[in-house]
Parts: structure tokens; C-alpha cells; sequence
């Protein structure tokens, strides 16, 4: 017998029996689109990460307070101390001190409502210095960025994230509208175009930007400290050494060892594989528990294959003594088992794309499909089906025809 | 005339638990080519044993068997396969058609074990499906036909690969008598064009048919 018509065979027996073959393919179809959908949203979620640290600029370190203890040690208050000043931002824009460093843009934020005519927003407020935009990779729509003698004189002006500005601003041109933050009226100079990262929290498009004296004076912080320092490497390959210029010279600056310093260096690099070693970890346990699913689903296929066989025991002894080998049944209930595990593949492949597309309106949570998973994904109940066929299969082949035959 | 089986003291014994059933206690006989022989006897006897033996469904404990000039006495499993493909064609009692597939499917069977192309196996099975009087049923499945109609359906299945013996077990047992007088005349029409038929029994007006009639008890033929 040639494997089309064992095939063919193998699809008569699913097709007389469509409600057990159905039920016994959900189990795979289930597990298969789970699988996809896990695997989706941790893809997805390592996308959206990817796009929001993307979203910070290009060739950047990111220096902040406290230390960041890595290997087995306490986290020396990383956040809570106050330890990066003004003026060690300057200190780092200097060429001769740090010739790699091609900008640097020190960061105040705090949480502030901002208020136009009767509309309130609280948005976060951040203080920088007119290297900010070239620093972060931010361009404007409308008006223009805050200048030196603004920065220099603490000026009451304000540049607007596009988000911000759509809430307090619902019509017209902000530019040149005066905002009231904390109490002090402010003049709208600018919007800054979109990112076009959507991530809910935390947006890079949500945000009111003024020079980081009026940002000190208006939140009523009497110390110089900021919150983060953006500093930008000239290039991709001089990351490493702006990193090393500006770690030696906080260190000389703070009066601290290298061993022990009170501030922390991090790359975009080192922010995402931080962020995706997470996302992994999660999408390897919900990618385990769809697994076990998928692996239920294949002792469901075992089962109905041993009932199924238990069943055809005629069939079998008739196949027997028509001529069929032992190896030709036993094909024969493989290629079963296998068609059954395929098709509940395909089948959950295709229900796990539709929740791809549906999921996202549901939970608001990116999902990224991947053609590999999908593949694979098929491949796996492929092997499923005929592993736990070759149990059943091997059951029918050792049958001999004259049992068979005599069995009701 | 050549001898189509060739039986030579064939015992076959089972064991269940500690005990030694004896089912066949030495059997000798030979068919010749193109005999029609009934074998007769009460349940009990050896004659299902027997027609395992002579289908190549079971090998005997000892004795020696030929069948189509070859020794099938010690074949393994696969070679038995083969064997009751090329050589062998059965009509059960039960007429073991499957029921999923059509008439023409179902005799087609035994081809595709034989590894025959796809259009030649679908001509021969409807040749022999004309052959049995069914040309006009061969779309049909097994549900649709009466009783009579799927017992020939399996005779013709029998006659496909053209074999050198046709084996039938208890043919009638299922069939009302109109149905049964139809098989019957077929067999004798089948022994009339020269295949060699060897018809089991336990109704002696069936044996009757037979050209001659072996006679089985206690696992051993009576004279």
C-alpha cells in the first residue's frame, strides 16, 4: 500500500468518525493556539520595550543617582540620592575633559498639573538645558525649542509634548497661549513632534518641558541635584569609551572609588536586555504551561487512537488477511494519529493569528506573530500526534488476524 | 492435475494457562487445481483451526503445508501477509466489508496491498464486480446493499488478485435462503469456470454443493 492511499485511508477513518476526531484535535488546538499567543505577547512586549528605549535617542548613556549594585550587593539607594548636580553635566560637556561625549542634557522630573483657561493636566515636568532635543533625537512641530538666555535666565516658558498639548489645547495653536504651572503663567514656545511610541505609561509624548532653573523654582527645589544626565557618545563605536570618560570623571568629581561609586551608567543596551530578560523569563513560563497543554492534547489523540483501535479490531484483522503487513497497519494508524496532530496545528495556528489580532483591542497589549512559532508550532503537534500514535499503532500492528478477526 | 494445497500431518495445538487444547491432530489432505471441496463439520471439531491453517492466518505446531507449490508450513508474519495476498481470496460469514468505503473501494482493497497502480486496480475491481453480477452497484457502500449484494461484494473482493484459491468461512451463515441459493450459485459458477473453491461449512445441504466434502471431528478428518 503506497502512502497516498494510506493517506487517503487515514482521512476516511477521521472523516467517519468527524465529532471524536474534532474533540480529539481541540485538545491540539488549544495548545497549539495557546503557544502562539504567548509566544506573541512576549514578542510583543519585547517590541514595545525595544521601541520605547529606541524611542530615548540614539548612542546614549543614561546616568543616574545611586549606585546600581549589580553583583550581590545592596542597591545603595538608587534613585533616592541626590548625588548628580548641574554641574557635573557641564563637567562632562567639556571636550577636553571627555572628548567622546558629543552632548549632554541633565534631566529634572517631577509630577505637576498644568492648567489652561479651566482645562487641568498633570503631565510630568521636566527641567533641561537647550542640548535636550539634539540629545534625545526629538525634532519640533510648532514654534521652536527653549533658548541659551531662557535656560541661562530661568524664563517662564514651556515647550510641549504633542499629547500634552492636544489635552490642554483642544483647538488652535499653542505657540504663544500661556499655560499656569504651579501658580506661575508660563508661555508655550513649541511642540514637540510625536514619537509615535504608544506604550500606556510613562509616554515620551506627555510632557512639559522648561529650562531646568524655572523647573527648580517652580517645583520649590533649593538644590542644584537632577534627577537623570543624558549623555550622547559621538558615535556607536565611541559608547564605550564616552562611558569610561564619564564614569572617571563623576568618580574624580564625587570624590568616590570606581569600586564603589554613587551614581550608575547605563546604556540603551544594557536598559532592554534588563527589560527583556524579564519579558523571557515570563514568556518561558506561559510558553511552558501552553506546552503542557499541547502535551494533554496528545494524550487525548493517544486515547481515542486506543479506543479507535480497540474498535476497528475487524478492520484490522480483515486489512490482515487481505494482505496488509504489520508495518502497513501500523502506518496506517501513524499516519492517522499524525493527520489528526496537523490539522489540530494548522487549526490552532490559525485561531491563535485571530487572537493575535483580537487581543490587543482586548487587553491593550502589543502582539508580535512570528511565522517561526507558527511553524514550529505545527511541526510540534506533527511529532505529538505521531508519538503518541506509535503506542496505539503498535497496538494494531501486533494484532494477529485470526484474534482480530474473531473479535466483536 | 497439480495439487493446489498439500497438507502432511498438521497438528495445532493452543495453550491456554496449563492446559493443551489439540485442536487439529494431524491432518493430511490435498486439493487439486480447480476442485471445489466442501469442508463439514460440528462446531467444536477443528474446522475453524483448520481454515486458519489453510488461510495462512496461523501456522500449524507441526506438519508441513504447501499451498501454491511453495512451503508456507514456516513463514514469518510478513511473508504470510504477502502470501494471503497473492494466494488467498476470503468470503467471511460476516462479509467484512468496510462500511466507509464504496463497493468498488472495498474491492479494491487487496490491490493496494499488492502495490497495483491506482487505475488498473480500479478497472479490475470493477470487472470483478461485473463478474459477480454487481456492475450496477459499485458506488454503492456497504449499508446500501442488502445482505445477499455484500456477500458478493466480498466474493468479488476474493477474486481480484485472482488467486489460486478462493477460502470461504460459513459463507451462508448470515444470509436468508434466497440469498444464500444466489452465493451458492455463484460458487458453482466460479468452480465451473476452474477456481479452485474450499467452502467451510456446518450445513450439509451447502456441503451438498461441493464437488466433494471433507468431513472434520475431534481434529482429525473422518474417512
Amino acid at each position: 500500500m503506497n502512502w497516498t492511499d494510506t493517506f487517503a485511508s487515514g482521512l476516511d477513518a477521521i472523516r467517519a468518525h468527524r465529532l471524536r476526531s474534532a474533540l480529539t484535535m481541540l485538545g491540539i488546538v488549544i495548545g497549539v493556539s495557546s503557544v502562539i499567543l504567548t509566544v506573541g505577547l512576549g514578542l510583543g512586549a519585547q517590541d514595545q520595550v525595544r521601541r520605547q528605549i529606541d524611542a530615548l535617542g540614539s548612542n546614549l548613556l543614561i546616568v543616574s543617582p545611586g549606585s546600581d549594585t549589580s553583583e550581590g550587593g545592596v542597591r545603595g539607594g538608587f534613585g533616592s540620592a541626590s548625588t548628580l548636580t548641574l554641574a557635573d553635566a557641564t563637567a562632562l560637556a567639556d571636550r577636553s575633559v571627555a572628548p567622546d561625549v558629543a552632548d549632554v542634557a541633565p534631566v529634572t522630573s517631577d509630577s505637576t498639573t498644568l492648567k489652561a483657561g479651566t482645562t487641568n493636566w498633570t503631565t510630568n515636568l521636566v527641567g533641561t538645558t537647550t542640548s535636550w532635543p539634539a540629545v534625545r533625537g526629538r525634532t519640533l512641530d510648532a514654534g521652536r525649542f527653549l533658548t541659551e538666555e531662557e535656560v541661562s535666565g530661568s524664563a517662564d516658558v514651556v515647550v510641549l509634548g504633542p499629547d500634552t498639548a492636544a489635552e490642554l489645547f483642544l483647538v488652535g495653536n499653542p505657540v504663544g497661549r500661556t499655560v499656569t504651572i504651579g501658580g506661575t503663567p508660563a508661555t508655550v514656545v513649541g511642540v514637540l513632534a510625536s514619537t509615535g511610541t504608544t506604550g500606556t505609561e510613562s509616554s515620551e509624548d506627555d510632557v512639559a518641558i522648561v529650562p531646568v532653573g524655572t523647573a527648580k523654582r517652580l517645583t520649590g527645589s533649593a538644590t542644584a541635584s537632577v534627577s537623570t544626565i543624558y549623555v550622547q557618545a559621538r558615535s556607536g563605536e565611541l559608547l564605550s569609551a564616552a562611558h569610561q570618560e564619564t564614569s572617571a570623571l563623576l568618580t574624580t568629581l564625587h570624590g568616590v572609588t570606581a569600586a564603589e561609586p554613587d551614581f550608575s551608567i547605563a546604556t540603551q543596551e544594557s536598559l532592554l536586555e534588563t527589560a527583556n530578560a524579564t519579558n523571557r523569563t515570563l514568556t518561558i513560563l506561559l510558553g511552558g504551561i501552553a506546552a503542557i497543554s499541547l502535551l494533554v492534547g496528545g494524550i487525548g489523540v493517544m486515547n481515542i487512537m486506543l479506543v479507535a483501535v480497540t474498535e476497528r479490531v475487524r478492520e484490522i484483522g480483515l486489512r490482515k488477511a487481505l494482505g496488509a503487513t504489520a508495518g502497513a497497519i501500523r502506518r496506517q494508524f501513524l499516519v492517522e494519529a499524525g493527520v489528526l496532530g496537523t490539522v489540530g496545528g494548522v487549526l490552532g495556528v490559525g485561531i491563535g493569528t485571530a487572537g493575535a489580532f483580537l487581543l490587543p483591542d482586548l487587553i491593550d497589549q502589543p502582539v508580535s506573530l512570528s511565522v517561526l512559532a507558527a511553524a514550529v508550532a505545527i511541526g510540534v503537534a506533527l511529532v505529538i500526534g505521531l508519538g503518541f500514535g506509535v503506542y496505539p499503532a503498535g497496538r494494531a500492528a501486533r494484532l494477529t488476524p485470526i484474534d482480530a478477526l474473531r473479535g466483536e | 492435475m497439480a495439487a493446489i494445497i498439500r497438507m502432511r500431518d498438521v497438528r495445532k495445538t493452543y495453550a491456554t494457562g496449563a492446559l493443551e487444547v489439540e485442536a487439529l491432530r494431524g491432518v493430511s489432505m490435498t486439493i487439486e487445481d480447480g476442485e471445489f471441496v466442501a469442508v463439514a463439520g460440528p462446531s467444536g471439531s477443528g474446522k475453524s483451526t483448520l481454515m486458519h491453517i489453510l488461510g495462512c492466518l496461523d501456522v500449524p505446531t507441526s506438519g508441513s503445508y504447501w499451498l501454491a507449490g511453495g512451503d508456507v508450513g514456516e513463514l514469518p508474519d510478513s511473508h504470510l501477509a504477502t502470501i494471503r495476498n497473492q494466494h488467498i481470496g476470503f468470503v467471511f460469514q460476516q462479509f467484512n466489508l468496510l462500511p466507509t468505503m464504496t463497493a468498488a473501494r472495498n474491492v479494491e482493497l487487496p490491490l493496494a496491498y499488492a502495490g497495483v497502480p491506482r487505475p488498473q486496480r480500479r478497472e479490475r475491481a470493477l470487472a470483478a464486480l461485473a463478474r459477480v453480477g454487481l456492475a450496477d452497484r459499485t458506488e454503492h457502500r456497504p449499508g446500501e446493499l442488502s445482505g445477499g449484494q455484500q456477500q458478493r461484494v466480498a466474493v468479488a473482493r476474493a477474486l481480484v488478485t485472482d488467486p489460486a484459491l478462493l477460502l470461504a468461512d460459513e459463507p451462508t451463515g448470515n444470509l436468508d435462503s434466497g440469498s444464500s441459493a444466489e452465493v451458492l450459485a455463484l460458487f458453482t459458477e466460479l468452480h465451473a469456470a476452474g477456481r479452485t473453491i474450499v467452502l467451510i461449512t456446518h450445513e450439509p445441504d451447502v456441503a451438498a454443493r461441493a464437488q466433494r466434502t471433507v468431513l472434520i471431528r475431534d481434529g482429525v478428518l473422518a474417512a
